[in-house]
């Protein structure tokens, strides 16, 4: 039976990785490509980068880092941030990434979805929504309005009905992100993950609010979401990678326990 | 030479990476002459089936992989190479190398787990393979080992005897397939972590005694 996924998110500033992140071993926290490798080595599933740099030099960049990451990691990983053109995803799929993550420039211009899965195939194209809390309405029947640019500029677009629209435009996968819960460590948003998951037949990737083994197992339960994007609770060594699927294993969730 | 196809069919650079990184050297090729000469060949691909197809019969690789598969080349076919080596697909209804009798067939709609779960189409991520017998492809690989996949179609062979392993996604599914000097595997060994590179490790050491 398929193994609900654990997927480590990497920030990448500049080229390197930002938040004092910590781990128990002696390794340069700060690079990309060595947190890579050592996800990579501690059982990861998949692994998301993504950049979060402002400049112009932001494209040679990413893609030094993606060519050096291939070479170590055997795992599928994808790049995010920033990708607004065809051109933008065939770079970053050349250099070695197995998936890209487009999520304002999606909003702008849905045909990107369409186009990107046209030239690379579904399996490619993952949507990111950053998706918030509001009153139910006539225009947001779902309860859960799409914000863009950094999670800053609502759009009026209904979660639910813009997941749908972006399946049906070829999306091969929905990594989800709650605006209410992201940096909270207070659990994921199990009702929008279950609510966005019901609605579509692709893969939503649960993002936002893990502080604990518990709410990764209640996103992956009761939110039905096929895989959980992890941030702080594995950066800061609150638990291993391991750990979670351990403990997740125990609790009767399939994961992947060998690599 | 170990040769890797090309028929523009998805980015080959990280099968090639995954190669080297198992130890091997290996070339990507679309000339149908070095994959006449190949030592062995690595036969991946995503994308859909009817224009894989027209590629290789555009590229004259169609006929060099059939040459090769009867001269008996090691072959191992991935992801949609492991399916376009059948008769024919679902997908397009295309007619396809015809290596392998049988034809692939899409997932149909309304599978569900054992715990009830809906599952979704395509069958993407990690998931475990059942070996039915013992085969040097498989030396190294452990009962618990996952592999990566993500594909909407799977193959049906009309023979058992091809079905070297299977895979549960609410049908059990022919995930390798054995036929004399070619091994196909559903899931993507480039993606598939130390599981996957032992494997390409066991291919390129593999002596098949059809040569």
């Amino acid at each position: 039976m398929l193994s609900k996924r654990i997927i480590p998110c990497l920030d990448v500033k500049n080229g390197r990785t930002t938040k004092g992140i910590k781990f128990r071993n002696n390794l340069d926290v700060g690079d990309p490509v060595e947190m890579g490798k050592y996800y990579y080595q501690e059982g990861a599933d998949e692994i998301v980068f993504y950049d979060i740099t402002a400049s112009n030099e932001r494209r040679g960049i990413i893609i030094d880092i993606v060519q050096r990451v291939a070479e170590q990691i055997f795992i599928p990983f994808s790049v995010g941030g920033g990708i607004r053109t065809l051109a933008d995803m065939r770079d970053v799929l050349l250099a070695g990434a197995e998936k890209v993550s487009i999520n304002s420039a999606a909003v702008r211009n849905p045909r990107i979805i369409a186009e990107g899965a046209e030239a690379f195939g579904s399996q490619c194209i993952v949507l990111g929504i950053d998706a918030k809390r509001v009153e139910e309405s006539k225009e947001i029947p779902s309860g859960y309005e799409i914000f863009i640019d950094g999670g800053r500029l609502p759009t009026g677009i209904d979660a639910r009905k813009w997941a749908k629209e972006a399946e049906g435009l070829g999306a091969g996968e929905i990594c989800l992100n709650s605006i209410d819960m992201d940096g909270t460590k207070s659990g994921y948003d199990v009702k929008l993950t279950r609510l966005i998951s019901e609605n579509v037949n692709i893969p939503i990737i649960a993002s936002g609010g893990a502080g604990k083994i518990d709410h990764i197992y209640e996103a992956l339960t009761a939110g039905k979401a096929d895989a959980a994007l992890v941030a702080s609770i594995v950066h800061y060594s609150i638990y291993s990678i391991k750990e979670i699927k351990e403990e997740l294993d125990e609790r009767g969730v399939k994961v992947r326990l060998q690599w | 030479m170990i040769v890797i196809i090309d028929y523009e069919a998805g980015n080959l650079s990280s099968v090639k990476r995954a190669v080297r990184k198992s130890g091997f050297d290996c070339k990507i090729t679309m000339d149908k002459d070095e994959v006449l000469r190949a030592e062995k060949i690595i036969f991946p691909g995503v994308g859909a089936a009817g224009k894989a197809m027209e590629n290789l019969k555009r590229l004259g690789l169609d006929w060099a992989m059939k040459e090769a598969f009867v001269s008996g080349t090691p072959i191992l076919g991935i992801c949609l190479g492991a399916q376009i080596i059948f008769e024919k697909s679902e997908e397009n209804r295309s007619r396809c190398l015809g290596f392998i009798e049988g034809e692939v067939k899409r997932f149909p709609p309304g599978l569900y787990s054992k715990d009830g779960q809906h599952l979704k189409v395509p069958h993407m991520g990690w998931n475990r393979v059942a070996f039915r017998r013992s085969h040097p492809i498989q030396e190294g690989i452990r009962p618990g080992d996952e592999f990566y996949f993500v594909h909407s179609y799977y193959p049906v062979p009309a023979s058992h005897d091809v079905i070297l392993g299977e895979t549960d996604y609410g049908i059990t599914f022919p995930s390798v397939i054995e036929c004399n000097n070619l091994i196909a595997v559903q899931f993507h060994l480039e993606k598939s972590g130390r599981a996957g590179l032992r494997i390409f490790q066991n291919f390129c050491q593999w002596k098949s005694s059809h040569a």
